[in-house]
C-alpha cells in the first residue's frame, strides 16, 4: 500500500471490492440468464446430459445379454422403446448413444476452437511468411471436400483394424481436423482488421507484451465469433458424426451412436415396420443440436457490453 | 536550465513505397527539457507523428524505417535498446495519447480493466492496490462518479470523458514524458479548452514534460514553451514560444501565422499560403518551400538551407537570414 499516496481518502477502502468488479464474464453470465432460449437450451442440454451418463445406471437391462428371442418388440410397459432386432433395449441404447455422440460433439469442437483458434490468431497478428504457410495449409484442407475425406478416413481406420472402443477418438480428432479451416479464416480476418484499430496501438503505446495483448485486447473481441462457430460446430460434429456412422465409417458396432442407430432407418423393412428404432435417436440429435445452437445464440449476445442487463 | 529528457538528433525516418522513398522525417533535430511543453506544428503530413512515433519505436517497418540518428530519452538511445527495455520505457517514462478517443480505448473491456492494466504490468500493483490507484487517476483528471466510471465500458462515456481517461491510462505510470498527438483534434471547442486545462495543470503537478503535437496555433499559444514547425520532414523554425510569435522568421511560419482568424477582426478571405505541401517523394536539394515562397531567390532552388541560431537562440533553416549572421 506504500506506493499509494497518503492523502488518499479512506472510504474508498470500504466501497470497492476489485474482486466484485464486473468483468466480462461476470456481465456477461448476468445477461445470459436474462434469456428465456438460453435458459430452455440449457434444461434441455442438461437433461441430454443426465440422461446419457447417469440415466443408464437406472436401467434394468444394463448387464443384459442379446437375446434374439426378444428382438424386435414394439414399445412395452417392459421396454419403453421397444428393442432393436438382437433384443436389446433401445431406450438403453439411446442413453449408451448419447454418451458417445456428445462426446464427440465437444469433444471435436474444442479441437477446433484450439486448432483454429490459435493458427487464426496468429496468422492474423504476425502476418508474413507465417500467414503465408498456415493459410495455404487451411486452403489445401478447405479445397478437399468433407464427406469423401470423411469416407476415406474411416475406411483406413477399419483397414487399420482399429479397436471399436478406441475408434471414437480418432473420429473426433478427424471431425476436428477437417473442420478448424473455417474458424480460422474467420478469427484471421477479425484480427487484421481489429489489430489495425486505435486501441491496438494504444496497447503498444502502454508496453504489453504480444501474449497479454492478443489474449486479453484481442481475443475478447473475437469471442463472440468464436462461440458461434464453437456452438455450431458441436451441432454440425454430432451431424457429421451421425453421418459417418449412417454410412457404418464412425463408430462401429456394438458402440452404439445416435448416427449408427439412424442408420436403422436404411433397411426398409425398420423403416417401415419399426418406428421405434430410429425416431428416438432422430429426437435426441434434434433436440441436442436445437438446445446447443439457443445457448450460443445467448452466449454471442451476452459477450457484447453494448447490450444493456 | 534543466536538462534536456528527450534529444532528438539529426533523426531519418524514411518510409519505402513502391513509388519510391518517402522521407517522412528528414534529419531532425530538437530537445525538450524536464518540464517543458514543446509544441511540433505543420501541417498534416510533414512528419510530426512520426517523429513521436520514432521516439516510441512504433514505426510499422515495413514500409517505415528509422535510418539514422540518435533519441537521447533520459541519457538512453532510444534506438539501440532491445524491445523488452523498450516495452519497459513504453506506458511507464513516455505516456502517449492520440487524437481519436472514440477509438482509442478497447470496447469490450471496462475504463476500470484498461486503467488498472498498465499499473499492473509497469508497476507490479496487485489488483487492490491498482484498483485504488485508478480511482484516484479518474478523481484526477477530473471525472465524477470514479467508482462507477471504473465499471462501465468506453461506449457508456462521452468523447471529452474518454480522452481524460485515455490521459489518466498515460499518466498512471508517472512518465516524464508525456506525448500528446493532436489530443483535442476530435474535441468540440469547450471540451478542448478543458482537456487543454488539464493537461497544463497535470504538467505542472507533476513536473513532467509534455510533447503537443497539433497544427493549431491558438493551442501553441496557449500551451507551448517552445515551438518546433516541421515541413516536409524537416524543422525550419525553432524558438521560444513569444519570440515565434512576436518575431516569426521563416516565410511558411509567417504564413501561418497570417493564415489564423483574430477575434475581433473581420475578414473576408483569410489568408492562405499559396501552393500545396510538395510531393514527399523524390525531393531534390533544395529548400521545400521555395515553390510557395514569396521571397524564394535562385539559391533557395539550389540548396537546403540549414538551420542556424541568431543571438536569441532563435533557429530557423532559411537563405533569407543567412546574410545576417555572416554580417
Amino acid at each position: 500500500m506504500d506506493r499509494l499516496n497518503a492523502n488518499q481518502p479512506l472510504d474508498y477502502k470500504k466501497k470497492n471490492n476489485p474482486k466484485k468488479a464486473p468483468s466480462i464474464w461476470r456481465d456477461a453470465f448476468h445477461r445470459f440468464l436474462k434469456n428465456k432460449y438460453a435458459i430452455l437450451g440449457l434444461v434441455i442440454l442438461t437433461f441430454m446430459f443426465l440422461f446419457s451418463f447417469v440415466g443408464p445406471y437406472f436401467s434394468p437391462y444394463l448387464d443384459a445379454k442379446i437375446d434374439v428371442s426378444k428382438g424386435n418388440q414394439p414399445p412395452s410397459a417392459e421396454h419403453w422403446l421397444g428393442t432393436d432386432n438382437l433384443g436389446r433395449d433401445v431406450l438403453l441404447r439411446l442413453m449408451l448413444a448419447g454418451r458417445i455422440s456428445l462426446t464427440i460433439g465437444i469433444a471435436a469442437t474444442l479441437i477446433i476452437i484450439l486448432i483454429g483458434g490459435t493458427l487464426g490468431s496468429i496468422a492474423g497478428y504476425y502476418g508474413g511468411w507465417l500467414d503465408v504457410i498456415i493459410m495455404r495449409l487451411a486452403d489445401i484442407i478447405y479445397a478437399m471436400p468433407g464427406l469423401p475425406i470423411l469416407i476415406m478416413l474411416g475406411a483406413i481406420m477399419s483397414d487399420l483394424k482399429i479397436p471399436p472402443s478406441q475408434r471414437i477418438y480418432y473420429v473426433m480428432f478427424i471431425l476436428g481436423f477437417v473442420s478448424w479451416v473455417g474458424l480460422a479464416r474467420l478469427i484471421r480476418s477479425q484480427i487484421l482488421s481489429l489489430k489495425e484499430q486505435e486501441f491496438m496501438l494504444a496497447t503498444e503505446v502502454l508496453g504489453l507484451r504480444d501474449s497479454k495483448k492478443i489474449i486479453k485486447h484481442l481475443f475478447p473481441n473475437v469471442l463472440p465469433t468464436v462461440i458461434v462457430s464453437a456452438t455450431l460446430g458441436v451441432a454440425s460434429s454430432i451431424l457429421a458424426e451421425s453421418a459417418l456412422s449412417f454410412l457404418g465409417l464412425g463408430v462401429i458396432p456394438p458402440t452404439p451412436s445416435w448416427g449408427y442407430m439412424l442408420s436403422a432407418a436404411n433397411n426398409m423393412i425398420d423403416f417401415a415396420k419399426r418406428p421405434w428404432l430410429w425416431i428416438p435417436p432422430g429426437v435426441a440429435i434434434m433436440f441436442s443440436v436445437v438446445a446447443i445452437n439457443f445457448i450460443g445464440d445467448a452466449l454471442r449476445d451476452a459477450f457484447d457490453p453494448r447490450q444493456k442487463i | 536550465m534543466a536538462k534536456n529528457i528527450v534529444e532528438f538528433r539529426n533523426l531519418k525516418t524514411y518510409f519505402y513505397t513502391e513509388e519510391g522513398v518517402v522521407k517522412a522525417v528528414n534529419d531532425v533535430s530538437f530537445s525538450i527539457r524536464e518540464g517543458e511543453t514543446v509544441c511540433v506544428v505543420g501541417e498534416s503530413g510533414c512528419g510530426k507523428s512520426v517523429t513521436a512515433l520514432s521516439l516510441m519505436r512504433l514505426i510499422q517497418s515495413p514500409p517505415g524505417k528509422i535510418e539514422g540518428g540518435e533519441i537521447i530519452f533520459d541519457g538512453r538511445d532510444v534506438l539501440k535498446l532491445s524491445e523488452a527495455e523498450m516495452r519497459k520505457i513504453r506506458g511507464n517514462e513516455i505516456g502517449m495519447i492520440f487524437q481519436e478517443p472514440m477509438t482509442s480505448l478497447n470496447p469490450v473491456l471496462t475504463i476500470g480493466e484498461q486503467l488498472m492494466e498498465p499499473l499492473m504490468v509497469h508497476k507490479f500493483m496487485s489488483k487492490k492496490e491498482a484498483w485504488n490507484k485508478a480511482i484516484e487517476l479518474i478523481k484526477q483528471v477530473g471525472i465524477p462518479r470514479a467508482e462507477q466510471i471504473m465499471t462501465s465500458y468506453p461506449h457508456e462515456l462521452s468523447g471529452g470523458m474518454r480522452q481524460r481517461i485515455m490521459i489518466a491510462i498515460a499518466l498512471s505510470c508517472d512518465p516524464k514524458l508525456l506525448i500528446a498527438d493532436e489530443p483535442t483534434t476530435a474535441l468540440d471547442v469547450t471540451i478542448q479548452a478543458q482537456i487543454l486545462d488539464l493537461l497544463r495543470k497535470i504538467k505542472q503537478e507533476r513536473n513532467m514534460a509534455l510533447m503537443l503535437i497539433t497544427h493549431d496555433l491558438g493551442i501553441v499559444a496557449e500551451m507551448a514553451d517552445y515551438v518546433v514547425v516541421m515541413y516536409a520532414g524537416k524543422v525550419i523554425e525553432e524558438a521560444p514560444v513569444r519570440e515565434l510569435f512576436k518575431n516569426p522568421k521563416h516565410p511558411y511560419t509567417r504564413g501561418l501565422l497570417k493564415a489564423k482568424p483574430i477575434i475581433g477582426k473581420r475578414q473576408d478571405k483569410l489568408y492562405t499560403i499559396p501552393g500545396q505541401v510538395p510531393n514527399p517523394i523524390g525531393l531534390g536539394n533544395y529548400c521545400y518551400f521555395s515553390d510557395r515562397c514569396e521571397y524564394a531567390m535562385d539559391i533557395c532552388r539550389q540548396k537546403i538551407p540549414q538551420l542556424t541560431a541568431d543571438e536569441n537562440g532563435h533557429k530557423v533553416a532559411c537563405w533569407l537570414y543567412e546574410g545576417e549572421w555572416k554580417k
